[in-house]
């Protein structure tokens, strides 16, 4: 359908100017009505309906109660204050990561590919992601690759100990702490042989290179002994070092003096025995020293109340550093070469080219994207929800997920709700005023 | 004579000049060797969660119960399509699948042409008050959808739209329309002001020059338009979830609560949804890139 009047050719300025008068309306029409009913209807309303009780098309009147309960109930302080966080590092982080990438970008050759793979996740929905990073995320080492990266990384400085769990046989060798060093209580001279004996070893924890236990004999001038697994199938005697029990290898033996003091340092052979040679006379003591019972690394509780905003935010950042980099890219490529030229033939570094030309040539560029950061980290809602296990959602709360949960998470308080969406909105506002201005400028 | 003549500074120049690239190309790899493994490095960083999703996707579940997905490096033989064929005869997550299809080419549909016509309006048809709507229309591009769920969802109530792919589509209309008539508007005004007075002049109307003028002419920012609110709306669980309609998303939202015992449904579901926006990125990363740039630059 065409609008007739729009259709005439100039005849008189009346009928032309009134041509197009209808043409601009029947061309804006679609958009404005969609426009009036889901978008300023509802703002309207909303805004009204903020002032109101709990249930009903406005219900009682409430005055700002629901605006104080944002600042007073507990739950939505979590949000508020989640929220901070997030404005206060991700806009940050996403912006100068995404500076520094299409800076690094400039001195490679597959630029592209590198800036596909970064980019990618803009991609994915921020559900997607959030599954994702709940799979990377899992506590258990075995399970969850972020642990187990870490988990690589730790055991270079710090290896787990050779038995991870293990109890004295007798009550001569005792534990001071669960974890700790167990001391023989028997005090020892040279010549003497020390029998430290332990249970409750699990057979798959036994080392595997443990071979029948052997009790070496008594030597003028050394200190020698045994480490076993004091345990054989059906039992047997508790502190004799029998047929069918095992060494223990790779236990830390350690030699202790009278005032406590660690003099020397071994560790026990596949069968079990060790020896400490060149001993002076004197009373001693003999300790398995505390880093064999050393915990293997368990993993961060990433999806743990503690750690889970933090979780949150890498993942986060994982997804815009892409579009941050590609924006700085595009700001970089428009900057006059001529002027980073000028400044390296004038003897500048590298670094302070960086720091005084680039960074403030392409600062309206990095204000862009921090700002964008910011409305869109204001409104997270889908990555929380994702990757949060619902343990911890109060946790990990934003104001958005607030607002959802409390008009639709079967409180239904609508009152609430309205108050919480329209506080994200007056967040929001002074770039709206920025985009206004922004226009007007242009314009004139 | 000339052509003989000519060569020959030209390649007893290129001799020394290919030594000299030699040296150079091997001092230039040293010094940006730092910066190439670093970026390698983070690459490979940035690629593991994806990586990591299609790998357990791939996975028995009785595999991951012990083990972490990169198990598939040792042991490519446990890799597995079940997971995937089990899903294709799950009539939820298919439905879901369609479901999300309809709203997001809707959707798309629906906020490119209300958009262009609007984009077309505001850049060049004469009206009063044209700008005054106009900065109306900016000042609605940051109002959060957030804003629009309580009332909406009353509304909906009302006039039987809960529940179904319509109301989906409607509200993100409404929530795409600001930047598409921003973007296209600005797209539009670029077009040289003689073509369109001279087609005026030649007695087309207004309706005829948007469908064979504005409309091929704006296709660059039309396509990066389509592709944004393409992945926008294919992305979006909040507002199905709000007004009762099942996409990929919810669907997936659904079987979260036992993420440990249904990841073998959770992660080829998680990937399948991100398997076309993919698609679509690729096939068309530079109006992608384009679009994000108009949205943030400008």
């Amino acid at each position: 359908m065409e609008p007739p009047l729009a259709a005439a050719p100039p005849e008189s300025g009346e009928g032309r100017n009134w041509g197009r008068y209808v043409a601009g309306a029947v061309f804006l029409a679609p958009a404005l009505f969609v426009l009036g009913v889901w978008v300023v209807y509802p703002v309207v309303y909303t805004v009204l309906r903020s002032f109101f009780g709990q249930s009903g098309y406005l219900g009682t009147w409430v005055g700002l109660d629901n605006y104080k309960r944002l600042f007073t109930t507990s739950t939505l302080e979590t949000a508020i204050k989640n929220n901070a966080i997030w404005v206060a590092v991700v806009p940050a982080f996403v912006t100068s990561i995404g500076l520094l990438f299409a800076v690094l970008l400039e001195k490679i050759r597959w630029k592209v590919a590198f800036k596909t793979v970064v980019f990618l996740p803009m991609a994915i929905s921020a559900f997607a992601t959030g599954v994702t990073w709940r799979i990377m995320y899992q506590q258990d080492p075995n399970l969850g690759a972020v642990n187990a990266l870490t988990r690589s990384v730790k055991d270079v400085f710090n290896q787990p100990g050779v038995l991870s769990q293990a109890f004295p046989s007798t009550s001569g060798l005792q534990q001071a702490s669960p974890g700790g060093a167990m001391v023989l209580q028997r005090p020892l001279a040279t010549g003497s042989v020390a029998l430290l004996g332990l249970t409750g070893i699990a057979p798959a924890d036994v080392p595997k290179t443990a071979v029948q236990a052997v009790q070496p004999p008594s030597k003028p001038g050394t200190i020698v002994g045994t480490v076993w697994r004091d345990f054989k199938p059906g039992g047997g005697k508790v502190g004799v070092v029998e047929k069918g029990e095992l060494g223990l290898p790779g236990v830390t033996v350690e030699l202790r003096s009278a005032a406590g003091k660690t003099v020397q340092s071994t560790t026990s052979q596949p069968d079990g025995s060790f020896a400490f040679s060149g001993v002076s006379p004197g009373s001693y003591r003999a300790a398995i020293g505390a880093q064999t019972f050393a915990k293997p690394f368990a993993g961060y509780a990433w999806l743990g109340p503690k750690l889970i905003t933090p979780a949150l935010l890498i993942a986060y950042i994982w997804i815009w550093a892409g579009f941050s980099m590609v924006v700085v890219a595009a700001g970089l490529a428009a900057m006059p070469r001529d002027v980073l030229e000028a400044a390296r033939t004038d003897g500048a570094s590298e670094w302070q080219v960086f720091r005084r030309v680039t960074v403030p040539l392409l600062a309206p560029v990095l204000i862009v994207v921090l700002v964008t950061m910011v409305i869109n980290v204001l409104k997270v809602f889908d990555l929380v929800i994702a990757l949060a296990p619902e343990s911890t959602q109060q946790n990990a709360n934003v104001i958005a997920l607030a607002m959802w949960r409390t008009a639709f998470g079967g409180v239904n308080d609508f009152g609430t709700g309205s108050a919480i969406a329209v506080f994200l909105f007056v967040l929001v506002i002074p770039v709206l005023m920025l985009n206004i201005r922004r226009f007007r400028t242009e314009n004139k | 004579m000339t052509s003989v003549a000519a060569p020959a500074p030209a390649a007893a120049a290129e001799v020394p000049k290919v030594q000299e690239s030699v040296a150079a190309k091997i001092m230039r790899w040293l010094a940006k060797a730092p910066v190439q493994i670093l970026l390698i490095v983070i690459g490979l960083l940035w690629l593991v969660p994806t990586i990591g999703l299609f790998a357990t996707s791939i996975l028995p579940a009785q595999q991951l119960a012990s083990k972490g997905w990169w198990q598939i490096f040792s042991k490519p033989s446990l890799a597995t399509w079940s997971n995937y064929h089990a899903l294709l005869h799950n009539h939820g997550m298919v439905n879901a699948f369609k479901t999300t299809a309809y709203i997001a080419v809707g959707n798309t549909l629906l906020v490119v042409v209300f958009g262009a016509m609007a984009g077309y309006a505001f850049a060049w048809l004469e009206f009063p008050g044209r700008d005054w709507i106009f900065i109306g229309v900016i000042g609605l591009l940051v109002v959060p959808l957030q804003m629009a769920l309580i009332p909406m969802f009353r509304l909906y109530d009302t006039f039987s739209l809960y529940g179904t792919v319509w109301g989906i589509v409607l509200f993100h209309t409404a929530f795409g329309l600001p930047f598409a008539i921003f973007l296209l508007r600005n797209f539009f005004t670029g077009i040289p002001k003689d073509i369109l007075e001279s087609a005026r002049i030649d007695g087309a109307n207004e309706f005829l020059i948007f469908v064979k003028l504005i409309l091929p002419l704006g296709l660059p920012a039309i396509a990066s338009l389509a592709i944004f609110q393409f992945l926008w709306t294919w992305n979006d669980l909040i507002v199905s979830l709000t007004f009762g309609v099942q996409p990929i998303t919810v669907w997936i939202f659904g079987q979260l609560r036992e993420f440990g015992t249904s990841i073998d449904v959770i992660a080829p579901a998680a990937f399948i949804s991100l398997l076309i926006p993919l698609a679509v990125f690729f096939a068309f990363q530079r109006y992608f890139v384009q679009g994000l740039l108009a949205g943030s630059v400008k």
